[in-house]
């Protein structure tokens, strides 16, 4: 079979559209890993800080009509105190918190925001302006969106001031300390609780910055929480659950997937696909396809 | 099953056996039997999260697989209801299989997204496979039961029928916990190391309480599918599961009774809420069934925050607070006399 120059500006347009689409898996990712690095509880509301991110962020830019890098900060402000009173309201009261209590705790969590987004927002999908223009330009005649630049720009930035923040400074020591042997940590004087809360504000943190760079492309709707949150999981599980530089290219694997998956065999089962590639990885290695199951069991950012 | 088991058993019974009689209209009635599948599924899931501490959110993917292997089997070969409704159980111990085994050899809760991944690769399925499922359209025409002549086409007849099942469901379950499984589940429960050094394969017990609780949902799925003649994808998505898993938590986990305490009520809420609108409209606030979702958020949430132990709990605790206040002013008039 001849490839010819179309089959390739397809195949590269899959690629962006995957990379795009996976960056935002990544990010909720990362979500999921340092919450669960530091509770060892998956938290089913990772999906609602990325809907809340999208909806904050239309409401500050399409109505309130703030500039583009103001109602950025504001959004993940907002969206880092919905974490941060998650965990003081419902994870920090649990007086004899069980894993399996904690999770039931996140879910209604979920739940709960879910319906309040609906309330506030309301049903419909809420269109948000690109950063930049909205206008494509050509790449090997693969179309792309100058937004998709940025998704990827920001996702890089975002790795970046992770890796910093978690080996160089104290707080992000401390949070490693934590995750790793928690008494120990506790000995040597360090807030765990605390730690906790960081860990849940800086997770609505990434969430929300996923969602308001996303938004512009796929628009946002209250229900879509839940969705974003089983591929992000299945992205933290990919590149094996703890382990965020994993995420990231798990996360962008999985987009990728899907984006060839609707492009190639059919858009209907695009989120199927994804799914299965996900339950496969659980099943044959759990451990993730970057981490070894010894290094897995040692829980790191 | 213990005494007291058999004492709820009989008030269960009692008071089920006065709904129809108490309710003459037909819809109301309906209402019950809708809940009986959400307590046929619940008491399966109970087993699972209070006595395995697993969680499931794909359980009405499995309600799914027992609805569209009866709705597509009866359609378009005409098979028995019966016999469709063995192969439902019969796919989804298969799929409980295939997705149990891996997830449930694993710490932690993997269970739970593999599960709901599941469940949304199902949902997605069941509306885009057409051909067999009828996308989002759904099956037409599926025949209703019959029960050995006796044709269950009326809402008051399917209503004893579909209690009936959860009666034998309920009555399965409470011996099963009380059997070798049952106890070696509430060793599982206390220290998962502890019941494994004491010879218990905990995998293999986590793993058999998941097909159980696949095969009630499966068995309350072909039920629905044969009550209401006609289904689509819409009440088999994850927003049902976590609603399952909602009703669980909210009865009270750890008790059989717990789910069906939960499934009763958090059924019958949303009428009850429809019902209460103008209740609303008097404080000033429009109540819509949009808000249904939120308000089962916040009955989860207060329920795993404040009585953990469920409304089956936190009854069983005020029971006892009673109970001892009752014993001690005894005492104290035995001693004053």
């Amino acid at each position: 079979m001849e490839i010819t120059n179309q089959d390739f500006s397809n195949l590269l347009q899959y690629i962006f559209m995957g990379i795009q689409r996976g960056s935002i898996y990544a990010l909720a990712a990362m979500g999921f890993n340092i919450i669960y690095n530091s509770t060892g509880v998956i938290n089913f509301a990772q999906g609602e800080f990325v809907v809340y991110g999208g909806l904050m962020m239309v409401s500050l830019t399409m109505t309130m009509n703030l500039p583009v890098p103001v109602a950025f900060f504001f959004t993940v402000l907002f969206v880092m105190l919905i974490g941060i009173l998650m965990e003081r309201l419902t994870i920090n009261t649990v007086k004899s918190p069980t894993v399996l209590r904690l999770v039931i705790i996140t879910i209604g969590v979920s739940i709960f925001l879910e319906g309040i987004a609906m309330v506030s927002w309301g049903k419909n999908s809420h269109v948000l302006r690109h950063f930049s223009s909205s206008e494509t330009f050509e790449v090997f005649g693969a179309m792309i969106l100058p937004q998709t630049l940025w998704i990827i720009g920001i996702l890089v930035f975002i790795a970046l001031g992770f890796i910093l923040f978690f080996n160089y400074t104290m707080t992000g020591k401390c949070m490693r300390a934590c995750s790793i042997n928690r008494d120990a940590a506790r000995l040597v004087g360090i807030n765990d609780r605390k730690m906790v809360m960081i860990s849940f504000a800086l997770s609505a943190g990434i969430g929300a910055i996923a969602g308001i760079i996303i938004t512009p492309i796929i628009q946002m709707d209250y229900g879509r929480g839940t969705m974003l949150a089983i591929k992000g999981f299945g992205a933290a599980v990919v590149g094996g659950l703890g382990n965020s530089v994993g995420a990231i290219f798990a996360g962008i694997l999985i987009g990728i997937i899907e984006a060839f998956g609707a492009g190639y065999i059919s858009s209907h089962y695009m989120d199927a696909i994804a799914l299965f590639f996900m339950l496969i990885v659980l099943f044959v290695k759990p451990s993730g396809i970057f981490g070894s199951s010894e290094a897995s069991k040692l829980k790191e950012f | 099953m213990v005494i007291r088991d058999y004492i709820f058993l009989g008030i269960f019974l009692l008071v089920m056996a006065c709904v129809p009689l108490l309710l003459k209209n037909d819809y109301y009635i309906s209402i019950f039997v809708f809940a009986s599948f959400n307590c046929l599924a619940c008491i399966g899931l109970s087993l699972l999260l209070g006595y395995a501490g697993q969680i499931s959110l794909g359980h009405a993917a499995f309600i799914g697989i027992g609805a569209y292997t009866s709705g597509y089997l009866t359609t378009q070969f005409a098979w028995s209801p019966w016999i469709t409704m063995f192969i439902g159980v019969v796919i989804s111990i298969i799929i409980a299989i295939a997705v149990g085994v891996p997830s449930l050899k694993l710490r932690g809760h993997y269970l739970a997204m593999a599960t709901l991944g599941f469940g949304a690769i199902l949902y997605i399925v069941a509306v885009a496979a057409v051909d067999i499922t009828g996308g989002p359209a759904g099956l037409n025409n599926i025949p209703p039961l019959n029960l050995f002549g006796l044709i269950l086409d009326s809402d008051k007849k399917f209503f004893f029928f579909s209690w009936s099942v959860v009666v034998i469901g309920l009555l399965f379950a409470l011996n099963l916990i009380n059997s070798r499984v049952g106890r070696g589940l509430r060793a599982l429960h206390g220290s998962e190391d502890a019941a494994n050094s004491i010879g218990i394969n905990t995998s293999s017990y986590k793993i058999q309480i998941f097909i159980f609780s696949a095969v009630f949902s499966s068995i309350a799925g072909s039920l629905y599918a044969h009550y209401v003649t006609y289904i689509d994808p819409g009440p088999f998505g994850i927003m049902h599961s976590v609603l399952l898993m909602t009703m669980v938590a909210v009865g009270g986990m750890h008790k059989i009774w717990g789910a069906v305490i939960g499934s009763l009520l958090l059924s019958l809420l949303p009428e009850f809420l429809s019902f209460s609108t103008g209740y609303f409209k008097t404080f000033g606030i429009e109540y819509k069934p949009d808000y249904d979702t939120l308000v089962y958020g916040i009955i989860l949430l207060s329920i795993m925050l404040f009585l953990p132990e469920g409304l089956y709990g936190g009854f069983s605790s005020a029971f006892r607070a009673v109970k001892n206040i009752v014993k001690r002013n005894g005492k104290k008039a035995k001693s004053s006399s």
